[in-house]
């Protein structure tokens, strides 16, 4: 054995503790979980893709699946335009930027149990928000207990995620070099030629993670919504989330496993998809 | 005139900074409002009453009382605020113990199959809690675990996010450092040790920040693993306070932000950081 391999065999040993770990608590159970989706719940017998049929003829998957899916589409373009909004505000701020900064990155460590009763004191049907919006001849709604309930979903997410983005846009308008910027004010370019000519297509880069880690944080909006609304909350407001833990807790187990088989499917899906076209770019 | 101009886009900003700031001051404003006084006003959300809620900014009646009687007569408050306490130093050490080598593995050495392993760690951490949630079950069963601390503590501390946050930082060590400490003869624990961890240093504390936020605000896998109570955390827990007692709940809100809200304060550039780390393409 020549010390190349001996090498080799130490960086296997620093990953070793980390993968064998990883090895028993996700990867072995999540083989166990594929086969378990296509057997049956009661007896283990082989079933095909009947559970997955069921996942998919299941009423309360095809609300969950179309809830999320809306709620993906309304909030993650909102997130990721407006962050980028104000990383440019900002950047064209440096002196202010800083509080800024820690204000938005601030409900990123406030627990959401802390905040659970200022949501509901603020979102009841004769809470704060519509005693405002009486107040300046408005009609309120019932936030929770409507359809509204969405829009306070999307509302809590972006007010949770807008530092996070924020950060990202930043380093990202850091990262273009300034030379760029003089060559284009000695062409004669105008701010807003500056900026669709010069920032945008230099942000392509980021934008793929920043699409990535907004996707991924959407799916922690379960936490507002749950303390908040609890396990059934209003029907435009059923997140697959909801339906997953409700699912745990009848035991249905059959048809957990081919859903999480399906979401993760999807998930890995849009992650490639995403990476590729953003390669192509 | 010009000054105007470049600070108008700053309203934007500032009007957003309102919707972050307005609830923290309405729940810290609250918890030193008298139980009295909270009822009065929440009424309608609370117990049905009539009109709108109202919330004063500053109390009319400022008291301690809400804050005495939750430290001095509440016991379930701290058996929880120790569950959360537990659960989260608990998941970091236990991040840092195998996820430190494990990032420094990655970043520094060569060894088979190591891009096919890394991109299977970035795809797991990519996966939410619902993907890990049965087969986590399964596990935690199988090893007698589900109802007990330990069962939220083992699947997290092996979560691949650190190790990605580390690995980020310790790519950026120079090369010609560690060869000229191969050269003076250190061996590879050598060199993780003495050069790695303290040029890293930054990195191991962007995944203390980022992992101390996340764990303090745990919600899913004590919901699903836990049954007994008694061993919820802070973060699960709270929200049952609040009926009926809201001057209590929202001392215990306040409580139950501080330890977030130090860590934030303290470690805000080892957040960005950690996030700059998560977001930039190699």
């Amino acid at each position: 054995m020549n010390s190349r391999t001996a090498g080799r065999m130490r960086g296997l040993l620093f990953i070793l503790p980390s993968l064998l770990g990883v090895g028993v608590f996700v990867l072995a159970p999540f083989l166990e979980v594929v086969r378990r989706s296509f057997t049956g719940a009661m007896n283990g017998a082989f079933v095909g893709l009947k559970n997955y049929a069921d996942v998919f003829s299941n009423g309360a998957f095809r609300l969950a699946a179309g809830n999320t899916l809306r709620f993906v589409a309304f909030c993650m373009p909102l997130l990721i335009s407006l962050s980028l909004l104000v990383a440019v505000i900002l950047y064209g701020n440096p002196r202010r930027a800083g509080f800024f900064k820690t204000t938005f990155l601030i409900p990123m460590a406030i627990p959401v149990a802390s905040i659970v009763l200022i949501w509901k004191a603020l979102f009841h049907a004769d809470g704060l928000v519509n005693s405002w919006i009486t107040a300046f001849g408005g009609q309120g709604t019932d936030w929770m207990q409507s359809s509204a309930a969405f829009w306070v979903l999307v509302g809590s997410y972006i007010w949770k995620n807008l530092g996070y983005d924020v950060i990202l846009w930043m380093a990202g308008l850091a990262n273009i070099s300034t030379d760029i910027y003089e060559a284009a004010a000695i062409d004669g370019a105008g701010a807003w030629t500056t900026f669709t000519r010069v920032t945008l297509p230099n942000l392509l880069p980021s934008l793929y993670t920043i699409t990535v880690l907004s996707f991924l944080n959407s799916f922690k909006v379960f936490r507002e919504a749950y303390l908040v609304a609890g396990d059934y909350p209003h029907s435009s407001m059923y997140l697959l989330q909801h339906l997953f833990s409700n699912w745990f807790r009848e035991l249905s187990m059959d048809k957990l496993a081919a859903a999480a088989v399906l979401v993760a499917a999807v998930i890995l899906l849009l992650i490639l998809l995403l990476r590729r076209a953003w390669e192509t770019e | 005139m010009r000054k105007i101009r470049q600070s108008l886009p700053l309203l934007l900003p500032l009007v957003l900074s309102a919707a972050v700031w307005l609830p923290i001051v309405f729940l810290v404003g609250g918890s030193f409002m008298g139980e009295a006084e909270l009822t009065a006003s929440l009424a309608p959300v609370l117990s049905g009453g009539e009109g709108f809620a109202r919330w004063d900014l500053i109390p009319l009646y400022p008291t301690l009382r809400p804050y005495v009687e939750l430290l001095l007569d509440s016991p379930g408050f701290f058996v929880m605020f120790w569950n959360s306490v537990k659960i989260t130093l608990g998941t970091l050490a236990g991040q840092l113990l195998v996820g430190v080598p494990a990032a420094w593995g990655f970043a520094r050495h060569e060894f088979p199959c190591k891009n096919l392993l890394f991109t299977l760690y970035i795809v797991l951490m990519l996966m939410p809690f619902q993907v890990t949630m049965m087969p986590t079950y399964l596990v935690l069963d199988r090893l007698n675990l589900l109802d007990t601390l330990t069962g939220i503590i083992l699947p997290a501390a092996f979560s691949t996010f650190p190790v990605f946050i580390m690995y980020r930082f310790f790519r950026g060590i120079p090369q010609a450092l560690i060869e000229s400490a191969e050269l003076d003869g250190a061996g590879s624990f050598r060199i993780f040790w003495s050069i790695g961890l303290p040029l890293g240093a930054g990195g191991v504390m962007s995944a203390v920040v980022l992992g101390f936020l996340d764990c303090w605000n745990l919600i899913e896998p004590p919901m699903t693993y836990l049954k007994t109570k008694a061993l919820w955390p802070l973060s699960l827990y709270l929200p049952q306070v609040v009926t009926g007692r809201a001057g209590l709940a929202l001392a215990a809100s306040v409580v139950a932000l501080i330890p977030a809200i130090l860590v934030f304060l303290y470690g805000q550039s080892y957040l960005e950081q950690g996030i700059i780390a998560a977001g930039i393409k190699e």
